[in-house]
């Protein structure tokens, strides 16, 4: 009785939903479809007829109905169908096999989320903004945004201004004075580019095949990069990648399809790469091209080994070292740190006007960067600019001030940490010969010995905080270079001589340590989404209690190390260690492919935004597309740049302001734990579908929908639910219900999450390290297995303190010439001191990460950052990316302010348009990495390129032999004036087995 | 009556360009009837931000500045054109996107070239405060909204009251020199029209040169002493703020222990002396 009365309730549902909405009514058109919901024995049940536009129902099962809904019993019927919908019961009744469709794969889903949408019918989104438009919200990785539009077209958008209904900031009290951030949000550079990036002419607006790609006759593989494209239906590309996965599994087996990403993905935990893709991908079953630690890789595998870390990609803990700087500290020295420019990572200029509190209260700030970069320009203070990959050398010779002179805290060497000792006779040379006294370092850095004397002395005596990467305490700068893995590790040896964790004694540069309430839960992007997989994101220590959700899990266990991706395809064969963060060991473990017994890769499923401009050697990448043996890429993107022109078939996807999500501002979650911490309010958007997609794009949830329904995996992978409703379910799983009601959430757009009061935040970092407590700082790291005497006592080393010498490294490799147990200078394999190099290639171009752009996302597409002065310059109709050259460099070369020059080396070859600048010393060069555009003027990888992804120079080889790390952040050059030629011809191997040994010249160590 | 003014700080300028991002997301692609024709997707940077780099490196520092229409009470091309652009009540200047249509002359009345032309609606073009969104209750400019460092800051009082902030802030005029009474006004502008005198002072004992901190660095200019300094811990002085006019100035080093020197500089322009070694007494 109760399921018949349930079943009628739901006929009520569609008639209501059809009164009240219009959107509802279009999606009830779109098809003609009987269907049926029953028990299984047929005994009770009800018809729904959707026909014209039109719903009808009547008791009684139809016997012709195309697609069933079955219940066991009509009681599990009752109870699953009743609301309030119990999303749990729903996966444990869809796991236990309760209920079931039959009947076609499309239909079950269309039934699904058409009651979705039916229950969803008065949800009233966005807010009438006055003047025509409306307004709504959505999240980028350049901040939050008011998108305001009229008639479906965007007419502005802006960063949020808080109302009296927000919460009030939090404010922090200093040296007698209190500092408050403003009440408003603030954005990158590229987070107010968006209307421009979405109406950009190199949109995608139809599914394309190349036109010389034929999947059942003459593929023409060696035209991939040469060939145009056609636009294609829909029908025909999904049908062409489905009948591609299947072929794949059914000619080799496992294995055959890899798919491959960029690091990041347009925001929202529905839409990010690490949810909805990687549902789906598990879905098929794929090998996994596996990231490395992009931007982390010095930290990752370098200073993970001495202070812990592993859970943070080797990063330090972020609390409370805003108020303890500003309260405590007497300097601080930025090393390779450069937050102005990258803004941490996705938190507009939220630190900016914390560095301003830096100079309201006159701290002394010391700068160490080959560029007199955009920190340092803003904040002012001392520059010291030691030459591209010498900074270990400089932290040696600091080190060996503060020992010969004794300016280092003896007490916490003596109790906090262990392995001095050797470190110590290392620096005074006593067990290689060789002191590292500031003299020595001078040969290295060029750096005067007098200049590090007088910081070290300085340093030694006063409570200073070391800011390091963009993030201080992690993150990009010089732990992308060859040495990178060094530099991080003598930085956590140089702050543990001085005290890490004592008052004014810590590392940061106030991008992280805002005193949130950081026990208000809403989940970052990377704690699992709507992926299913518990391995491989932090669903299961997350998520997955507050969001029960069908588990997906990976039936391929073959793996590709990312920067190895093309030795996998050129060669049959890549190795590389993975990154598993649960422990300091789960780096030491290598992946070889092809994994025993399954299939090697024959196609690229390629997502998200392009890669030739962020990975390193990039033509080695450029080569891999043309391979014979791969057999087939598809690429879903949203704009057609960089790799998607080495496509077979490329499916439109549209950007965030397109789709419904939901997510919280810079709030990574799992290896990014806190990084909403870079923002000065917490806050959560929904994010609205502002627009329409543009032409025939679709959000990567519904391609993949669409996909996985030709493999009959719709239900499975949709769960019956569209963006909204997993976006809706993702608030409910939130404390946000608690604050603020679901309408009202998305009529506004946004919720701000209020400050912790001040008496409960968070004790600042490492002080219980330092004060010899157990630790006190929320964060659920290490593991608790992972503690070596009580749970939470010490750090995640060994030994629990802080290792000079490392433990970890002793045992894995005591003799790794390149990561020894203590942190060495090695002269860098790329630098002017390899023979050979240096005569043929004698500038060090420095490749930071890029200031305006993020990754290859806001550049490129027309966009409006291509009038950006410092980011690209139009120069005969073409807005070319910039290399930026000391003026003496210059004029030895010729080069004038605006000429183009022809940036080269062994691996490729780059046409920049020449900025002359006081900022670089003689020999060093600067240009940001991460072009959108690769535009080879002739035949890919054979000719130079002029969209500026500088990547191709850079070297392949990674930091050391036993670390799957980038070491992208430099590359010997020659720059001369630009002569129009565009020929290129590479003169080293592409792949390993072809023979190619890194450093350009051939002549590593 | 209370009028616009824009503050400028040049030294709060990190070049992030958002202000100048937000005018082309305001204007591109939407025409404000009464107020302006469309922006040009490229080329046209209402507000436009110039670098100016002093010294030599590793002695380098940068400067920011942000130009755009300047809102002269005396403004030169109202002059030039005074049936097409008004200077309104709230001391905003706006060119009538009607009636300075084909003027392109109007371009080259702006002593600041803070007026673009559009070539396809063929119309001159300028930052004018977003009065479309002032007139509907917005309460500031959008290049002022995205500003995250206060580089810019707009406000709307009485002449007298902005007499006084001009005074307590010390505001300067961009260029004085043109006599147009611009309501936009700048803070630290000697970050980027003035020049430096910067060495390092050091001296060696044993075989090892080390910095001299607290030595005394005096600047003399015309018989006259112009500016004392103490060394910092680096030995570093620097004397800002400077005409780079070519004066001759004569600055004497002195440091406990030490001969003292004396150096000569001509200032045409920001001048690194680099590192002065002094003799042990």
């Amino acid at each position: 009785m109760k399921f018949k009365l349930v079943l009628f309730g739901l006929a009520l549902v569609f008639r209501y939903a059809r009164w009240r909405s219009a959107a509802f009514r279009v999606s009830l058109a779109e098809r003609d479809l009987t269907v049926v919901l029953r028990t299984t024995d047929g005994s009770i049940g009800r018809t729904f007829k959707f026909g014209g536009g039109r719903v009808s129902s009547r008791a009684g099962v139809d016997p012709d109905a195309d697609l069933a809904i079955v219940f066991k019993t009509a009681e599990i019927g009752a109870r699953l169908l009743m609301p309030p919908i119990d999303q749990l019961e729903q996966i444990e009744a869809m796991k236990n096999f309760l209920f079931h469709p039959e009947g076609p794969d499309e239909d079950a889903v269309w039934f699904a989320q058409t009651v979705m949408a039916a229950l969803g019918a008065g949800w009233k989104i966005g807010r009438a903004a006055g003047d025509g438009t409306t307004r709504f919200c959505t999240m980028t990785n350049g901040g939050p945004l008011f998108v305001y539009v009229r008639d479906g077209k965007i007419v502005r958008t802006t960063p949020i201004v808080f109302g009296d209904d927000d919460a009030q900031p939090f404010t922090i009290k200093a040296r007698g004075k209190s500092f408050t951030p403003p009440r408003k949000t603030s954005l990158s550079p590229h987070g107010m580019n968006w209307k421009a990036m979405v109406y950009a002419p190199n949109r995608l607006l139809t599914p394309m095949k190349r036109v010389d790609f034929d999947p059942n006759g003459e593929r023409n593989i060696q035209n991939r990069g040469i060939s145009s494209y056609e636009p294609i239906g829909w029908d025909e590309a999904l049908d062409i990648v489905a009948g591609e996965i299947k072929r794949m599994k059914r000619d080799y087996g496992q294995g055959a399809i890899a798919q491959s990403n960029g690091s990041h993905h347009t925001w929202g935990n529905i839409g990010y790469y690490l949810s909805a893709k990687m549902r789906f991908m598990n879905a098929i079953g794929t090998t996994e091209v596996h990231h490395n630690p992009d931007s982390w890789e010095g930290w990752y595998w370098g200073a993970v080994h001495h202070w812990g870390g592993s859970l943070r990609v080797g990063g330090g803990e972020p609390f409370g070292t805003i108020e303890d700087c500003l309260e405590n500290a007497e300097m601080v020295v930025f090393w390779s740190s450069n937050p102005e420019a990258t803004n941490g990572i996705y938190s507009g200029l939220e630190g900016s006007v914390r560095r301003q509190w830096l100079k309201d209260i006159g701290m002394e700030m010391v700068h160490i960067d080959p560029h007199l970069n955009d920190t340092a320009q803003f904040l002012g203070g001392k520059w010291i600019a030691p030459r591209p990959t010498t900074s270990p050398a400089l932290a040696l010779a600091i080190a060996y001030v503060w020992i010969t002179e004794e300016l280092y805290d003896k007490g916490y060497v003596e109790n906090r940490t262990n392995g001095f000792e050797v470190w110590r006779d290392y620096v005074l040379g006593t067990d290689d010969g060789t002191p590292k006294t500031p003299e020595w370092q001078e040969g290295e850095t060029g750096v005067p010995a007098k200049d590090v004397r007088a910081l070290a002395r300085a340093w030694g005596t006063k409570r200073t905080y070391l800011a390091v990467g963009g993030m201080g305490n992690t993150f990009g700068g010089a732990a992308r270079n060859p040495t990178g893995n060094q530099w991080t590790r003598m930085m956590v040896c140089l702050i543990a001589m001085q005290g890490l964790g004592k008052p004014g004694v810590n590392v940061g540069n106030l991008q992280l340590g805002v005193p949130h309430d950081f026990g208000f839960y809403f989940p970052g992007y990377a704690d699992g989404g709507i992926s299913g997989d518990l391995t491989h994101t932090a669903l299961a220590v997350s998520l997955y209690q507050r969001m029960p959700q069908l588990a997906t899990i990976n039936p391929s266990t073959q793996i590709i190390p990312r920067l190895k991706l093309p030795d996998a395809i050129l060669d049959g064969h890549a190795e590389g260690e993975i990154w598993d963060a649960r422990t300091i060991e789960g780096q030491f473990t290598r992946a070889v492919y092809p994994a025993p017994g399954h299939s090697q890769v024959h196609m690229l499923y390629r997502y998200g935004n392009s890669i030739l401009g962020t990975l390193s050697d990039a033509n080695r990448y450029v080569e891999m597309y043309r391979a014979p043996n791969l057999e087939f890429v598809v690429n879903q993107s949203i704009w057609d740049e960089g790799d998607t022109q080495f496509a077979d078939i490329i499916l439109p996807a549209c950007t965030q302001l397109e789709r419904y999500d939901i997510g919280e501002w810079a709030h990574s979650g799992g290896y990014g734990a806190h990084f909403n911490s870079q923002v000065n309010h917490r806050l959560v958007a929904f994010q609205a579908k502002c627009i329409e997609p543009l032409g025939e794009s679709k959000s990567d949830y519904d391609i993949f929908t669409a996909i996985a329904m030709r493999l009959g995996l719709g239900s499975y992978f949709t769960e019956g639910m569209r963006d909204i409703d997993w976006a809706k379910r993702m608030f409910d799983a939130s404390d946000l219900p608690t604050k603020i009601s679901w309408r009202k959430f998305i009529e506004k757009g946004y919720f701000v999450v209020p400050p912790e009061r001040e008496d409960l935040r968070p004790k600042t970092a490492y002080r219980w390290f330092a004060d010899g407590r157990k630790k006190d700082v929320p964060e659920a790291m290490p593991l608790p297995g992972d503690y070596t005497e009580e749970f939470l006592e010490g750090l995640q080393t060994q030994s629990g303190r802080i290792e000079f010498e490392a433990e970890s490294l002793k045992r894995f490799m005591p003799d790794d010439p390149e990561r020894p147990p203590i942190p060495k200078y090695i002269r860098s394999w790329e630098g002017p001191n390899v023979a050979d190099l240096a005569n043929r290639y004698p500038l060090q171009l420095i490749t930071p990460h890029v200031r305006f752009s993020f990754h290859t996302q806001g550049d490129g597409k027309d966009s409006y950052l291509n009038d950006v002065k410092d980011h690209r310059i139009l120069i005969d109709g073409y807005y070319y990316w910039i290399l930026r050259l000391n003026p003496d460099d210059a004029a030895t070369r010729g080069i004038a302010e605006g000429d183009l020059v022809k940036i080269y080396n062994d691996r490729g070859a780059v046409i920049c348009a020449a900025q002359l600048t006081a900022r670089l010393l003689r020999g060093v060069a600067h240009s940001y990495e991460s072009s959108a555009v690769y535009d080879p003027m002739g035949e890919p990888g054979r000719s130079v390129d002029r969209g500026g992804c500088v990547n191709l120079l850079s070297p392949a080889r990674t930091q050391i032999k036993n670390a799957h790390s980038m070491a992208n952040g430099l590359s010997m050059v020659e720059i001369e004036k630009w002569d129009g030629g565009i020929e290129f011809t590479r003169e080293i191997p592409l792949s390993t087995a072809q023979g190619l040994i890194d450093p350009v010249a051939g002549v590593g160590e | 009556m209370k009028k616009w003014n824009l503050i400028v700080d040049v030294a709060n300028c990190t070049n992030c360009n958002l202000c100048t991002l937000a005018v082309q997301d305001e204007h591109e692609g939407n025409a404000f009837a009464g107020y302006a024709e469309a922006m040009p997707k490229h080329g046209h940077r209402w507000i436009e931000i110039e670098r100016r780099e002093r010294g030599t490196p590793p002695v380098t520092d940068v400067a920011y500045l942000p130009t755009m229409c300047q809102h002269c009470d005396n403004a030169p091309c109202i002059a030039a054109a005074p049936d097409a652009i008004t200077k309104r009540d709230d001391g905003i200047v706006l060119i009538d996107p009607v009636k300075a249509k084909g003027r392109k002359d109007i371009v080259d009345a702006c002593p600041y070239g803070a007026i673009w032309w559009n070539e396809e609606k063929q119309v001159p073009q300028h930052w004018f405060f977003d009065a479309h969104l002032l007139d509907t209750g917005w309460q500031e400019p959008r290049c002022v909204t995205v500003c995250a460092t206060n580089a810019l800051k707009a406000v709307k009082v009485e002449d007298t009251e902005m007499q006084q902030l001009i005074e307590e802030q010390e505001l300067e005029p961009l260029r004085p020199d043109l006599e147009t009474q611009p309501r936009v006004h700048y803070k630290n502008l000697w970050r980027y029209t003035k020049a430096f005198i910067a060495g390092s002072v050091s001296s060696e004992r044993d075989g090892i040169v080390d910095c001299v901190p607290g030595a005394t660095v005096t600047l003399r200019g015309d018989g006259e002493t112009i500016a004392e300094q103490q060394t910092d811990r680096f030995g570093d002085f620097k004397f800002d703020r400077l005409d780079p006019d070519g004066s001759a100035y004569e600055m004497t080093v002195t440091a406990e222990g030490h001969t003292s020197a004396t150096l000569n500089v001509s200032l045409d322009e920001t001048t690194n002396v680099g590192e002065i070694r002094l003799t042990p007494a």
